[in-house]
């Protein structure tokens, strides 16, 4: 089975191990390489020590926010009346983020079983993968595995025997970044429009159907296999203190060998560009590195000799959010990176509130005119404060997503707006009006 | 309410229930804290982020609208950064609004204007193109002007929590994001304009208001609507003795800011061109116009000889006159003329439901126990089409307290959608709900014209088994039927027999249709109309009086569970006088002393004399109007909003009425 | 409206998958699937979604337009989405959309006279690593160059024929 991009010795592999083996997305070659001996594992397991395990392994949540995944499923009231559900957020459209199509490409099973433990920690017995529309093939694949699963007794009623009852369906998105949004995509798989739900209630307590749900990530659930198989205490020595195991990383921009790595939590970001994605592509200088998919902010190159987890990035004031690692060489314009980021984040703002309808449209014409050669003096300040005054105003994060990269590209390449406004008035491109 | 929660806002401490809101903690303290997506009474959006608050130890500024009280909570609502918070908001607000308040008609009274005044900033850093879509029109009275709306969702969710219709709905997505009508280009709904009254920016505009005033040019005028008997209370925005809106903002009355189309649009009878403004009486066979004077000394004389012979009057009173009027009358026919023979149309039991209580007066409900009760019954009624406050008021109550409503219909309601039970029938079919009933701590039950007389005893004596406290809400139809059975006391002629006898000497009616549906059987008597039109009773009349409407009058009328409202005079039509005053200058023409006409005066004598049990109508005489949203007894074919809106009469149960505006 | 049996099966299929009363969830799986079948969202399809999920139709209105893979005006029987995100950016992916807009003659949204093939600017689809990326259809093609995508469209009009 042909892989989008070749291995790299560095790489540790938990999540992809079976990546590489023939048709690995089938059942057959699922259970000769240790598949189920988790879940089988995890029926001889009370739901409490499964969450311990899951505590233990110290994994937090992949799809940006870094949740940790053991407290999440504590949260879920288990006792209580109201079916409980598990949903899947395979609703992957984070800029720079393109793994958790790998992991379901590869290894979809994998992610199942992980939901059945989850099941068997909540009590859950039905469960919802929503998969992004563009990502129909795997939705297609998905629901073969998932008959051939219920053919061979692997899903349905009682499974193998065991007494636990657990059924998987796929959901289609339909073109939506804000679905990504945990109770954006609840609402959206209720068949409205993906717009954020007030929380609290949290979807731990009222989710899908507002009954508890537990919502998380592929490549959360993916992990929980080998965190029970293995236990929780061997994942976590994979990674560094509070940020356990590896995760996927996806390099792509200018470097040399894009794709997707898994490494452990932690990995130096410059050893990550230069030895496992074979340095800058064509030998140039780095600029800059979007550390974890387009919502966080960048890291000039000079700020990259760091460690790739949750706590580092933040104490940098970034994010390691989805694992999508966007290097910029030095022959890219950063005005135009900042329009291009926020073309797509008006383009996704859901319009519920005004911050976030108002400032996203309003940053991007701002940032086109600018690029366009129109800009003026006072826009460079404007742009950093419409960016602040979205900040940490919005309903959801979305808002936050368009703000945060904006502002600090205007931070930390000032002089090159600077420049760039200097020089558009002897290069004027011909305007163009953004309406919407 | 339960425990009080101690919290500090902008160092005054505040002592509030628990579970509140800070929002409303906020204005109890008497510190506004700005919103437009927050609305008392409607799901929370935390949309608007203009009620962003500082709380200390919070990470960072949350809405207060969403947030409730704590214990020892310390807010800052006037702290700088809330300060920036709002103006920036106001700032992105107004980034693709067309600031054309000048053309407005909300200007003057648009809460984008008040709060920018207050909370804004004086100068706008946006510079780009602003996106423009051109306006539409939804409905005869419905005018969406997508570039104003701030997408605050009230009007979204007024429709769908409040009028249970749910018509209105967003489409697209940022910032290019409407609202849009649920037939696509136009809506279908009740039409009653509540999505426009609650725009808090003239995004909704009214087709019956639009353009014609600036909002600080009218007078306004609260009084009671004439349409149906539920008693909303109507502001009516009044210019130049001309009324030209109507709606309730203050929220005052017993609706709150409830309205129907009715009671928003079709005031405009007032100015209909067939109003009548002069007397007409009979010449030659036809009727003519003649002086004030004349009417009322030809209709005096003609009184007093037959008073004198000792001939025979049959008088056709009220059900949307006023209290006063109709007591007057009472006494006109009673003490003046010496006769007996007075009905008027009867829409509901509401004698047979008193005289079933055998007195008593806490078990007849009021509009606001249909808010506050944990349970309802609705029996023979579509209430959304013909109490539409009621109908209001329980879905408020589901939403509110999550009461339980039971329905037994003949056909589908729209309180089956949130009913706990639907039984379709008739009084039979309540039997089965005894048990559940008996489960809740208090019950209205609500009925229609299919229960009277034995029924309504039946009925009374299925709420007593139930070992509950229940209340009664006979359903009447007009304005003032209730008040028009509260004073009727006479023993004569019953409505039936007024029209079907052969031999009176005067028919007298008042502000009623009788002969649309039924022959005149005295075929020589002297016919007397007072009328606001030229209808098929006042065709057959040999003297017409033009009368005033209720909005025009003064007095008190009764609603359908008993509550007694004033109305206040607001627009004057030349020509017209009241029916009071009419009684009051026949008399006086006559000699006769029936005392003052002036409102207070008949109110002060009414409360000093009326006492005693309702004399109880013969059960076959009772019949609803079976008016729905769009029509108003012989009323609606004048209000020409009623004609326009395509809906048209709507329907009953389900079922096509026939005939628009009967 | 009457569909081919077996997405007649996958909607029987999909209306159980939701607990019950809880069928409004069908809404976007419904209108994406019939979308591929009828080519687009018809105000027909939206009466139809509505009746079988027990909605209004303006319900399934509010979705349509918010969702931007669901499209009321007929694509091209090759619908080719080229994404312009950053990764596909920063290795030629606006080369490649303007490419393809002249080579097909069309702009962004558009179609074909043919009805053959329409294009479309998208944002990312996640094949960052193997950027420039587009998808024809449902089906994905990275590390696209302008004359990959020249082939794949010689390909796709030979297979027309």
């Amino acid at each position: 089975m042909r892989l989008y991009n070749e291995p790299n010795p560095l790489e540790v592999k938990i999540l992809t191990r079976r990546f590489g083996i023939t048709n690995s997305h089938t059942l057959d070659v699922y259970l000769q390489n240790d598949g189920f001996q988790a879940f089988q594992k995890a029926l001889g397991m009370k739901p409490d020590q499964i969450i311990d395990e899951m505590k233990a392994s110290g994994l937090r949540g992949r799809g940006g926010a870094g949740f940790p995944a053991g407290m999440k499923w504590s949260f879920v009231p288990r006792s209580s009346p109201k079916p409980k559900y598990i949903v899947v957020n395979a609703d992957e459209s984070e800029p720079g983020t393109c793994k958790d199509r790998l992991l379901m490409e590869y290894d979809p099973i994998q992610m199942i079983e992980g939901m059945m433990i989850a099941g068997l920690a909540i009590d859950s017995h039905k469960a919802y993968v929503y998969v992004r529309g563009e990502y129909r093939y795997l939705i297609d694949l998905l629901d073969r595995v998932i008959d051939e699963l219920y053919a061979r007794g692997w899903l349905g009623k009682s499974i193998h025997g065991s007494g636990f009852d657990f059924d998987v369906y796929t959901h289609t998105g339909a073109g939506s970044y804000e679905c990504g949004e945990e109770t954006a995509l609840l609402d959206s798989l209720e068949g409205k429009r993906g717009v954020p739900r007030l929380k609290p209630p949290f979807p731990a307590v009222a989710g899908a159907w507002a009954s508890p749900t537990l919502l998380t990530n592929v490549e959360t659930f993916s992990a929980v296999p080998a965190i029970i198989r293995d236990g929780g205490a061997a994942f976590a020595a994979l990674g560094t203190p509070r940020n356990g195991g590896t995760r996927m990383f996806c390099l792509s921009g200018h470097i040399e060998r894009p794709g997707v790595y898994e490494l452990p939590m932690g990995f130096n970001l410059l050893q990550m560009i230069n030895e496992v994605g074979g340095g800058v592509r064509g030998g140039r200088k780095l600029k800059a590195v979007v550390p974890g998919g387009s919502s966080c902010p960048v890291l000039k190159a000079d700020e990259c000799d760091i460690a790739m987890d949750f706590d580092a990035l933040a104490k940098a004031k970034s994010m390691l959010g989805s694992g999508g690692v966007v290097i910029l060489d030095e022959t890219t314009c950063m005005v135009k990176f900042a329009m291009r980021i926020m073309k797509f984040y008006a383009h996704e703002s859901c319009g519920w509130c005004i911050p976030c309808r108002e400032g996203t449209a309003w940053l991007k014409k701002t940032l086109i005119r600018f690029h366009d050669g129109h800009g003026t003096s006072k826009d460079i300040d404007l742009i950093d404060d419409i960016a602040k005054n979205m900040l940490g105003r919005t309903f959801c994060a979305l808002g936050d997503a368009a703000a945060m990269p904006t502002i600090s590209i205007v931070e930390k390449f000032r002089d090159e707006f600077e420049a760039y406004l200097a020089k558009s008035s002897t290069t004027v491109r011909v305007p163009e009006l953004t309406v919407v | 309410m339960t425990d009080l929660v101690n919290l500090n806002i902008d160092g005054k401490a505040v002592k509030v229930p628990q579970g509140m809101l800070l929002i409303e903690a906020a204005k109890r303290a008497g510190i506004e804290i700005p919103q437009f997506c927050y609305y008392e009474g409607l799901t929370l959006q935390a949309a608007c982020r203009m009620c962003l608050v500082e709380i200390e130890k919070a990470p960072k500024l949350t809405e207060a609208c969403t947030t409730p009280v704590a214990e020892g909570m310390v807010v800052h609502t006037d702290s700088p950064t809330v300060a920036t918070a709002r103006k920036t908001m106001l700032e992105f607000l107004l980034a693709n609004h067309p600031l054309d308040c000048p053309v407005c008609d909300k200007g003057g009274e648009c809460e984008l204007q008040d709060m920018v005044f207050r909370y804004g900033v004086g100068e706008s850093r946006f510079t780009e193109v602003k996106y423009h879509v051109d306006e539409k029109q939804w409905s005869p009275v419905v005018f969406y002007d997508g570039p104003r709306c701030i997408l605050c969702y009230r009007c979204v969710r007024v429709c769908d929590e409040g009028l249970g219709v749910g018509a209105l709905g967003i489409i697209n997505r940022g910032v290019v994001s409407e609202i849009a009508p649920n037939m696509g280009d136009h809506l279908e709904c009740d039409e009653c304009g509540a999505c426009i009254d609650i725009c808090p920016v003239g995004a909704l505009t009214s087709g019956a208001y639009r353009y014609k005033t600036r909002p600080w040019e009218m007078e306004h005028v609260g009084t009671i609507c004439t349409h149906c008997s539920n008693g909303c209370k109507t502001t009516l925005g009044v210019r130049d003795g001309a009324i030209v809106r109507a709606n309730n903002r203050d929220r005052s009355g017993i609706n709150g800011e409830f309205l129907c189309v009715k009671g928003r649009y079709a005031f405009d009878f007032v100015e209909h061109e067939e109003r009548l403004r002069s007397p007409l009486m009979r010449k030659g066979g036809e009727l003519e116009e003649v002086s004030w004077a004349e009417a009322l000394a030809t209709v005096a004389k003609k009184f007093a000889e037959v008073k004198e012979r000792g001939g025979k009057f049959g008088v056709i009173g009220s059900n949307h006159t006023t209290n006063e009027e109709n007591y007057y009358l009472h006494k006109f026919v009673r003490d003046g003329l010496g006769g007996e023979n007075i009905d008027h149309h009867r829409t509901g039991d509401v004698a047979g439901l008193i005289d079933a209580l055998a007195g008593r007066a806490d078990a007849l409900a009021t509009v606001g126990d249909l808010y506050t009760t944990k349970a309802i019954l609705v029996i023979g009624s579509d209430l959304a089409q013909q109490h539409p406050l009621l109908s209001y008021q329980i879905r408020a109550n589901k939403r509110h307290h999550d009461a339980h409503v039971y329905v037994v219909t003949p056909g589908p309601v729209r309180e089956d959608n949130y009913s706990v039970r639907s039984v379709r029938g008739g009084l039979e079919a309540i039997g089965p709900l005894a048990d559940a009933l008996k489960a809740e701590p208090g019950l209205v039950v609500l009925f229609g014209d299919s229960v009277k007389g034995d029924a309504v005893r039946q009925l009374v004596a299925f709420g007593d088994s139930l070992g509950i406290p229940v209340k009664y809400v006979a359903l009447v139809d007009y304005s003032n039927s209730r008040g028009a059975a509260d004073v009727s006391q006479a023993a004569g002629l019953a409505y039936e027999q007024i029209l079907s006898a052969s031999d009176l000497d005067v028919f007298w009616v008042v502000g009623a249709n009788p002969l649309k549906d039924h022959a005149l059987g005295s075929q020589n008597a002297f016919v007397v109309v007072q009328e606001m039109f030229l209808t098929e009773t006042a065709k057959r009349a040999d003297v017409v009086l033009p009368a005033s409407s209720a909005y025009e009058k003064t007095g008190t009328v009764t609603n359908v569970t008993g509550e007694v409202q004033r109305l206040k005079a607001g627009p004057k039509v030349m020509g017209t006088k009241s029916d009071l005053e009419i009684f009051g200058l026949i008399q006086k023409e006559m000699g006769l002393n029936l005392g003052i006409w002036k409102p207070d005066n008949v109110l002060d004598e009414m409360r000093k004399t009326t006492r005693g049990r309702l004399p109880v109508a013969a059960p076959e005489s009772i019949r609803s109007a079976r008016d729905t949203l769009f029509t108003s007894g012989s009323l609606g074919r004048y209000s020409k909003v009623l004609n326009a809106v395509m809906e048209g009469p709507g329907l009953i149960y389900g079922l096509p009425v026939s005939g628009k505006s009967q | 409206m009457i569909f081919p049996p077996e997405l007649e099966a996958r909607f029987d299929k999909m209306l159980k998958a939701y607990p019950e009363g809880r069928q409004r969830s069908a809404v976007i799986p419904m209108l994406m699937y019939a979308q591929d079948a009828i080519g687009m969202v018809t105000p027909e399809l939206v009466q139809e979604v509505a009746r079988r999920c027990g909605v209004t139709a303006l319900q399934v209105d509010e979705v349509v337009g918010y969702y931007t893979m669901l499209h009321r005006k007929p694509f091209g029987r090759h619908h080719i989405q080229v994404c312009t995100n950053i990764s596909c950016m920063l290795r030629g992916g606006e080369e490649l959309l303007a490419h393809a807009s002249k080579r097909l003659g069309i702009g962004n949204r558009e179609a074909t006279a043919d009805g053959q093939f329409s294009l479309e600017e998208v944002e990312c689809i996640g094949a960052c690593s193997w950027a420039p990326a587009l998808i024809d259809n449902y089906e994905f093609h990275h590390s696209v160059t302008p004359e990959k995508l020249d082939q794949l469209i010689d390909s796709l009009q030979k297979k027309a024929q």
